[in-house]
């Protein structure tokens, strides 16, 4: 085969021959053929590449990658993929997690990773449940849900992963249904290009124990999502309806268009990815049921990574002292010489 | 005046945990060490930062033993005090030793400090201490005379006092002060007002001792007699950095450093951070979890990765240290020992995690563990750590303790180009690649690094079968998987050296420790044989495995004690494995052994031993023998 041939890659080459063993149905078999057939698009090179996951059902994902690939435990993955992107800045770090995995268990993990804008690739599987124990609720369940944990249904109320990324500091937000592969594959494309923290929110199905939570946004999309364009307005419905800013900057849902009763175009608020981080936690609080949510794209911002500064320091403390000398450094502080006689000289 | 020489002396500095003790313990040693003895240094702290002035809790101490012969330990009792407020005299003037000398700062010796120290009646008038020679010298006042004048408020004036007890006691022992004043101006760089005053009020402590005519006699210390070669003063934390350093160059790859403040190992860290240019990468993790995991990542991208903790922090990384057993990724974990459990006794010592390393994991999760014995023997410890998880493909962990990592001792520094290197290198070679082929020798499986074109593979926690590294259920699999991780440990054999043995391979009583102990240990049995007793030590380095070395002469004793700062782990693990009737030497008060105390125990063993089939019981301290 010819080097040539050999870098364009395709689906099948990112594909493992390990049985995939997650449930009929589920989302997460969607998802991978799509991170399969984007990297594929991209020419990435797999042995460059590593899958880093923690533990629940997205987190088998590295398994089913023909890249390198670490399934660890639960919650600890990106800081396992920190420590590995310190290290091996020349390696594309791919983070596979839940919404267990990487908002109750590991939350810690999560924003300290984001926060430091470490480049990593972190893509959130959130079906709103857990699935691999079996059903209980997760910290993206919506109040009230029955679950074998709550036969009374939740008491507690569930974080939103896309404001908790925002405020941790993360500099490429965005967000996906699993099943639209066009827009998924487009923004991994970008999430790859993009030298930071990213983290993806992946609106997931399980057909088992969560049947159908996100149905309401994935059934009809032009009504229940917005799809976000950079420097476009934010509408829905076929541009009939869009999203105003009112009083005390609450978003209102009105309809677009010059009649009576109607908001005309110029007060749709426009959709900016590097706007202020006021704008992105608005959008953030945009969330079913009572607006639709938007996908695509959220928030970006261009900042320097962890990794980067980190090898800069290492970088700039050689210029300035010079690569380190081991004799110097051990003979360093008070010495003193004893002679043969083994007295003090 | 009168010059005495004396063979050695223990000194005791104690005062307010804000009074600079440690800092005029550690200058006092320096002097010692430059004036050729041989020295040992036991900082002891509490964990409040600036707990509140004069109170009984608050007191700092820093004790130093100087010698003109080889010395091991600290030492058992001071032989002079130096009292800087009534709360140091009175948590430790029942240590002094009868007769011993106290210097008392007697400025502090006020109403409200008495009162603080619970003293009913001044120690100073009431005769109590007439046991001792006791020397009352307003240090308070005559630091404040000193800098009269000067350009320092009288609250800073007052933080200079410690000064004027180093002058004294520089005085005392014949020490020269232009080192001492030539460290302060450097030290003092910044602020040379504040080493200004301190310069002069080092001075006022010296001539008061000189003109003051309170003391009658110098002493003097001759210089030690030391092996050639160069030295340099050391704790074992800054000999465990220069070992990860070294040992990682030894490998001939980088150093990756991660690691969450905790006492007693932060300063490992804060060592390490200032070697960016010698390519060591230290990492502040969120927690102690994610310390462990960026060490994780960073072994598996190839680095020489490090985590340290003391055993709260350890036991947060336990899930993570079994991914790196199961995943068998190269990983050095230091625990630097202090009391437990829970936040327990943070600054003070205590060798209570050995079961905690040896068995503090779920599952069958084997993982050597190997323990210095010395602040200087921490960088060998390092550099052997370094070589066995590399070469085995294994987590290592290495134990030190509070009393190691601050205490500090003449060091032979080594010759680097003698350190054999250990190179290791990363498998390329794509054809017939599986994720768990071991090297028929030590077990290990390749170490193969992302990046490598051909090679991409998927590890993880989940069993994996015994070849191929797909994950595999099987029954039998997993039976054959545990016992290969322990084996690979095992054979961990065959790199350990001799046995660190001193006596003779059988006699009446075998005493066995390991860590931090050794001095105690080691000074006590000298001892006791130089009188002709039929005792020997042996000191272990690598708990997990057990030196091999040992199962040769352990049943060649009558009596065993097994002397530790627990309630007897390593015993538990010596009857467990060689079924013997070895006896505990135990203390846990967070403080090192005494040498006495090791001495009676090997009496009252050699009592027994002769001829006698007792087997009763012979500590109060300790679980009982038979139970």
């Amino acid at each position: 085969m010819s080097e040539a041939v050999k870098l364009k890659l395709s689906k099948k080459d990112l594909e493992t021959d390990q049985d995939v063993r997650w449930c009929p149905g589920c989302g997460d078999y969607a998802i991978l053929a799509t991170v399969q057939r984007t990297l594929a698009n991209l020419g990435i090179k797999r042995e460059n590449t590593v899958f880093v996951s923690g533990i629940g059902c997205s987190s088998r994902f590295p398994y089913y990658m023909n890249t390198y690939g670490f399934h660890t435990i639960h919650g600890r993955a990106p800081a396992i993929a920190s420590g590995l992107k310190i290290t091996r800045p020349d390696l594309d770090v791919w983070v596979i997690t839940g919404d267990g995995d990487a908002l109750s268990i590991g939350g810690n993990h999560f924003i300290h990773a984001l926060r430091r804008n470490m480049d990593l690739k972190i893509i959130l599987f959130n079906n709103q449940i857990y699935g691999l124990t079996k059903g209980q609720y997760s910290p993206t369940s919506t109040i009230g849900t029955r679950a074998p944990s709550t036969p009374s249904g939740s008491i507690d109320h569930p974080l939103n992963p896309m404001s908790l990324a925002l405020g941790a500091g993360a500099t490429f937000v965005a967000r996906a249904t699993d099943t639209d592969a066009k827009l998924t594959g487009s923004i991994l494309e970008r999430a790859y290009a993009h030298k930071g923290a990213v983290l993806i929110e992946m609106l997931q199905n399980c057909p088992v124990f969560n049947d159908g939570v996100w149905d309401a946004v994935k059934d009809d999309p032009a009504n229940r999502q917005i799809v976000l364009v950079d420097g476009q307005p934010l509408l829905f419905a076929k541009g009939t309806k869009g999203i105003k800013l009112g009083a005390d900057l609450r978003p209102q849902i009105v309809d677009v268009g010059d009649a009576a009763g109607q908001t005309p175009l110029s007060e749709i608020v426009v959709h900016t990815e590097q706007g202020s981080p006021l704008y992105a936690h608005l959008l953030a609080q945009l969330v079913q049921p009572d607006f639709p949510m938007p996908v695509g794209v959220l928030h970006r911002a261009i900042k320097p990574t962890y990794d980067a500064l980190a090898q800069q320091q290492m970088q700039d403390a050689k210029d300035k002292l010079g690569l380190g000398d081991l004799n110097k450094l051990m003979f360093s502080g008070m010495t003193w010489e004893v002679g043969a006689d083994g007295t003090r000289h | 005046m009168e010059t005495k020489n004396l063979e050695r002396v223990v000194i005791r500095f104690v005062g307010d945990s804000g009074d600079g003790m440690q800092l005029t313990g550690s200058e006092f040693a320096k002097a010692a060490a430059e004036a050729g003895n041989d020295i040992s240094t036991f900082p002891d702290f509490p964990a409040e930062i600036r707990a509140p002035a004069g109170s009984l809790f608050g007191v700092s101490g820093f004790q130093l033993h100087f010698s003109s012969s080889e010395i091991h330990t600290p030492g058992d009792a001071p032989d002079v005090l130096v009292a800087m407020n009534p709360a140091g005299l009175k948590t430790n003037i029942k240590d002094l030793v009868l007769g011993g000398t106290l210097i008392v700062n007697t400025g502090a010796f006020n109403e409200a400090n008495l009162k603080k120290a619970a003293y009913k009646t001044n120690p100073l008038e009431d005769g109590s201490l007439d046991k001792y020679k006791v020397h009352s010298v307003d240090i308070s006042h005559l630091t404040n005379v000193a800098l009269e004048g000067g350009p320092l408020s009288n609250k800073e004036k007052g933080r200079a006092k410690n000064f004027f007890a180093l002058g004294l006691v520089f005085w005392m022992y014949g020490r020269e002060l232009g080192p001492e004043i030539k460290r302060i101006e450097q030290q003092f760089a910044k602020k040379p007002e504040f080493g200004a005053a301190n310069v002069l009020v080092l001075k006022a402590g010296y001539h008061y001792g000189e003109t003051a005519e309170v003391f009658q006699t110098v002493y003097k210390v001759p210089p030690a007699h030391f092996k050639p070669g160069m030295y340099r003063n050391i704790t074992g934390n800054e000999a465990i950095a220069l070992g990860l350093v070294v040992g990682a160059n030894l490998a001939g790859k980088s150093l990756f450093y991660s690691g969450y403040p905790i006492t007693p190992a932060s300063s490992i860290l804060h060592s390490l951070a200032k070697y960016k240019n010698f390519g060591t990468m230290t990492f502040q993790a969120e927690d102690e979890i994610a310390a462990m995991g960026a060490a994780l990542g960073a072994a598996y991208g190839g680095s020489i990765a490090v985590t340290a903790s003391s055993g709260p922090g350890i036991a947060l990384k336990g899930e993570a240290m079994g991914l790196g057993v199961m995943t068998e990724l190269p990983v050095v974990i230091l625990n630097i020992q202090r009391g437990g459990p829970s936040t327990g006794l943070p600054t003070k010592t205590e060798q209570s995690d050995l079961s905690q390393s040896l068995f503090g994991r779920n599952g069958e999760s084997p993982m050597p563990v190997l323990a210095a014995k010395s602040p200087g023997d921490t960088f060998y410890c390092a550099i052997e750590a370094v070589k066995i998880a590399t070469r085995y493909m294994t987590p290592v962990i290495l134990l030190s303790d509070g009393y190691l990592a601050n205490g500090s001792e003449p060091w032979l520094l080594p010759n680097l180009e003698a350190l054999p290197r250990f190179d290791v290198t990363h498998r390329t070679d794509p054809n017939n690649y599986f994720v768990y082929e071991r090297d028929p020798k030590t077990l290990a499986r390749a170490w193969v690094i992302p990046g490598t074109p051909g090679l991409e593979h998927r590890i993880g926690g989940i069993e994996k079968d015994a070849l191929t590294g797909n994950i595999s259920y099987a029954p039998e699999n997993h039976e054959k998987q545990t016992h290969t991780r322990q084996e690979k440990v095992d054979r961990i054999a065959q790199d350990i050296g001799e046995l660190d043995l001193s006596g003779p391979e059988s006699g009446d009583v075998l005493i066995i420790g390991w860590g931090g102990t050794y001095g105690s240990l080691r000074q006590s049995q000298q001892a006791l044989a130089a009188q002709g007793k039929s005792v020997s030590h042996a000191h272990l380095r690598w708990l997990s495995p057990l030196e091999p070395g040992l199962a040769k002469v352990i049943k060649n004793f009558k009596r065993v004690i097994v002397a530790e700062l627990n309630m007897g782990q390593l015993r538990m693990l010596i009857r467990a494995t060689y079924l013997i009737d070895a006896v505990g030497l135990n203390k846990i008060q967070g403080m090192p052994f005494k040498v006495s105390e090791v001495t009676e125990a090997i009496e009252r063993e050699l009592g027994i031993a002769p001829g006698s089939t007792s087997t009763a019981p012979v500590r109060s301290d300790a679980l009982p023998a038979n139970a």
